[in-house]
Order: C-alpha cells, then structure tokens, then sequence
C-alpha cells in the first residue's frame, strides 16, 4: 500500500436504481405485460454525484435520512456494486461489514456458521482454527457451539457476528451501523473492540445516525440527502447543519 | 477464473460443506434416500416397461439405468443450480464474491451423488452380465460434458430465476416433457431414420447414448455423437457465461 495517495477517492459517483412493475411478475406476466405495453419500469439515482477523497487514518461518517443512498454508497466502495457513473478508487484491502446479523444459514450449527462467515470475510483456514476458540469466548456462546444457528436468540447471532467481524485486519473498514450490538455488558465491550481496531490507523467510514456518535469519532463527515451530496467536511459544522435540517423537517 | 477459485477457496470449500450437509440434512437416511430414489423409479420402470420394450432390447435393465442415471443427474443438478443465486443473495449483497461460486459448489454436491449412483450403476451391469472392458473408461468423455453441460444450464436457470421466479414451474414441466423425449425406456429403432436423426437435437440424448453405445454395445460412439456431446456443454456454458457478466451488476435490484 502506497502512504502518500489518498486511500478512498471517489469522483462523481452515482448509482442508478430500478424500480416499478419488474420484481415477482414471472416469466408468463413479463411477456404480457411487454405486448401490451403495459410493463413499466422507473429509474432513480440512489446516489447521485458524490465526490470525496478519504487519506489514511481518516474516519469518515456518512449521515442522512433514511433512504439517501448511505448503505448503497457503503456497497459501491466495498465493491459490491459498480457505480452506474463516476470513478472509484480504492488503495489497500477493504473489509465491508454490512448488516452483519443476516446472511448466516440456520440449519448449519454456530460452529459451521462462524466458519463460513470467516470464508466469507477472506480468512483463511488457518486462521480460523487458531481463532476459532477465542471468537466463541468473546461472543460467550461456549455452550452453543454445536446447536443449529437458528435455536439462537437475535442478541446471540449479532454477538456472534461481531465476534468474528472484529477480527479483520484492512486497510479500509466500512462500517454499516455495527458499532454497537447486544445487552449493555456486550455493548461496551463491543465498542472497546471496535476503538481498537480504528485506532490502529485504519481508514475508517461508518454510518451512524447518532450525530453525537459521529462529532465524537470522526475527523470528516458526508451528509446525503436523496442520493446528493449535501456537503463534505468538518464534523462539527456538518452535523450542526444537519440537525438544523432535521429541525425544519420535522417541527 | 482459476485465479480467483483459489483466492475463494476456503469460502468454495465451506459453501460446498454447507450444501451437502443441507442437501442431506445430516441423516444416514438422507445420502441413501438419494441413491434409493434412483433406483426405486428404475424398478418401477423396469416393472411397467419390460412387457412393451424390454423384449426388443437387449440388456434393458442396464438400456433402462443408463437413461435414469444420466437424467436424473441432470435434472438434479440444473434443480440445486437454479436457486444458487437467489438463496445466498444474503451473501453475495454483502460481500464482494464472484457470484459463480455459489452454482460451482451446487453442483458439486450433485455430482458427488451422481458419483455414487454411477458406482451402482457398475454395479448394475455385473450382475446384467456385462463384463467390463476398456471402452469404459471412455465414459469419462461424456461425463465430463455433461458436468459442465449442467453448470451451464444451472447458470442459465440461476440467472432467470433471480428475475422470474416462475421459472420454476415451467422448468419443471420442461424437465418432465424433455424426459419423454430423452428414449429413456423406450427403443428409437421403431421410428424411421430421419425422426431418429432429430432425437439428437436432444443433449441429454445424446449423453444417454453414448453410455449405452460403450456400456450395451461394445462400441465407440461416431464422431457425430463426440462433437454433439462437447457442442452442447460448450454452448450453454458460452450462454450461461454470458447472463452472468451481462446480468453480474443487475441481479443486486432483484434480490
């Protein structure tokens, strides 16, 4: 990894979304619907024209209603989704920890799960074997290892998955909302692993609807409105607009 | 495509563990169900068939098996292939993996079962009293095309089925109406010669008669047959390969 580039730059990036008659008609109602004319299908930018440059040790927080295209900007830079226009560029490996309590298969035990979730994160075997006891000890699901995923509780499987999340080791870390899972004694431990590893130096961009969160953490902010860019820069000055927005929104 | 396989090679691993675990829900009963299942529908064909067909072919039990085998084969590979897509979108929309995985490793744990049944299967022709001979190993050939036939066709069905989720059904109609016209338990001599030339439109016939041609009849297929069998996996690989990079941004909105 190169130190004197900028390791996230994103110039003019927009993502067009599809919407409308398309999702669950099947094969037989698309044909009809297309040789009567009656099949439409809307567009919209979920993200529309956002350019910021990020260096190294950075940590970003994006904030924004529900629905200004946070989650699908966090997809794009983890290289989930191209960008349907604009360019970005990303120096260094980069972890994505996204919606982290899905994706786990509930007829496989905690112990495959937590292998698989490990595969998915691009550990290596090894890895995991040597790991493997001490995630199970952090997430304290000792006596569970081998029941079937879904016999746990919600608070268990996003114990779980922080558990073997926080053992990434990037460049760049993309965070969706996870720095804070489970019961209070949880809580605070999960946020301590979390501080430990932004500390190390890592680029860091994370959404948060907390403001105070964000004004605490982070050097930088992006706020999105509706897939724009309404501003880049300084934590304070940013999320003191936001709220001011919120303000006139709601009251 | 070798490359990144082996950058995802513990996640291919894990992902294969999964679906032969679920695909036997980790019972005993559950791998022998597989392989009892092709063998009980043989026996009921064996049963039903042999008055109309059985006294016209010669070693029909083995005529009959090589048919099943193969079909059964390709139907549940293009089965477990369709819904590789759609049932780990929970992963592919939050990591950044190649998404042909989840298809490759479907149709591992089919073949592994289609391994098993072909084991039977020699079995089978023992005790039809057919003695092995090195022609056998040329099965390979038509083995080999007919994996790589159903991961095309599974890329082709896992495609359309993140956008029409009735494929399904009219997959499995599909499915039902190709196997009447696969000649699995009947004999294509009886029609003329140029309707016997059209059953080769059909790739699952073709694969079931090169079976029968080495295994019943001693013989090495004609050319015909081999650049029928690698015609076939070719192209529907080429077509599944291309939905994949084609579709590879657009399946994210459907999912």
């Amino acid at each position: 990894m190169d130190n004197t580039k900028p390791t996230v730059v994103l110039k003019d990036v927009s993502v067009r979304y599809i919407i409308g008659d398309f999702k669950n008609i099947g094969l037989k109602e698309f044909i009809v619907r297309k040789l009567s004319h009656n099949y439409h299908v809307k567009e919209f930018w979920a993200v529309d024209g956002v350019s910021f440059s990020l260096e190294k040790g950075d940590l970003l927080g994006i904030i924004g209603s529900n629905g200004a295209g946070k989650s699908t900007l966090l997809k794009v830079i983890a290289g989930i989704m191209n960008p349907t226009k604009g360019k970005v560029e990303i120096n260094g490996n980069v972890a994505a920890l996204l919606e982290l309590a899905s994706g786990f298969d509930g007829e496989l035990t905690v112990k495959e799960n937590t292998y698989l979730r490990g595969a998915m994160l691009g550990y290596t075997r090894r890895f995991m074997d040597e790991m493997y006891d001490s995630i199970i000890e952090f997430a304290e699901l000792q006596e569970f290892q081998d029941r079937p995923f879904k016999q746990l509780s919600s608070g268990m499987k996003s114990r779980l998955a922080f558990s073997i999340a926080s053992l990434v080791n990037p460049d760049i870390l993309i965070l969706d909302e996870v720095l804070s899972v489970g019961d209070g004694a949880f809580r605070k431990k999960s946020e301590e692993k979390m501080m430990e590893i932004i500390g190390r130096g890592v680029t860091t961009i994370l959404v948060s609807h907390s403001t105070q969160q964000i004004r605490q953490l982070c050097n930088k902010v992006l706020w999105l409105e509706k897939g724009k860019q309404m501003g880049f820069g300084d934590p304070i000055e940013m999320c003191k607009q936001y709220e001011e927005f919120l303000r006139q929104k709601y009251f | 495509m070798l490359r990144k396989l082996k950058k995802h090679q513990f996640l291919f691993e894990e992902l294969v563990k999964r679906d032969f675990k679920k695909k036997y829900k980790r019972t005993v009963l559950g791998i022998l169900w597989s392989l009892l299942s092709p063998l009980l529908t043989l026996l009921v064909m064996r049963i039903v068939f042999t008055e109309f067909f059985g006294r016209t072919t010669n070693h029909y039990t083995t005529y009959l098996f090589a048919g099943t085998l193969v079909f059964s084969y390709f139907s549940d590979a293009t089965n477990q292939g369709m819904s590789s897509l759609v049932d780990n979108a929970g992963i592919f929309t939050k990591v950044n993996v190649p998404k042909y995985l989840f298809l490759l490793s479907k149709n591992v744990s089919s073949l592994i079962n289609f391994g098993l049944t072909f084991l039977i299967f020699l079995g089978f022709c023992l005790l039809d009293g057919i003695a092995f001979h090195w022609k056998f190993l040329l099965l390979v050939y038509p083995i080999v095309c007919l994996v790589f036939f159903n991961i095309g066709v599974g890329s082709i069905l896992s495609a359309l089925y993140v956008f029409f989720k009735d494929i399904q059904y009219l997959y499995s109609i599909f499915t039902l109406m190709l196997m009447y016209l696969s000649a699995i338990f009947y004999n294509i001599d009886a029609y003329e010669p140029a309707v016997q030339k059209l059953f080769l439109l059909n790739p699952i016939y073709v694969y079931i008669s090169y079976f029968r041609t080495i295994v019943i009849n001693n013989a090495i297929p004609d050319l015909v047959t081999h650049l029928l069998a690698f015609g076939y996996a070719f192209a529907v690989l080429l077509i599944g390969a291309r939905m994949y990079k084609k579709h590879n941004q657009k399946f994210l909105y459907y999912l």
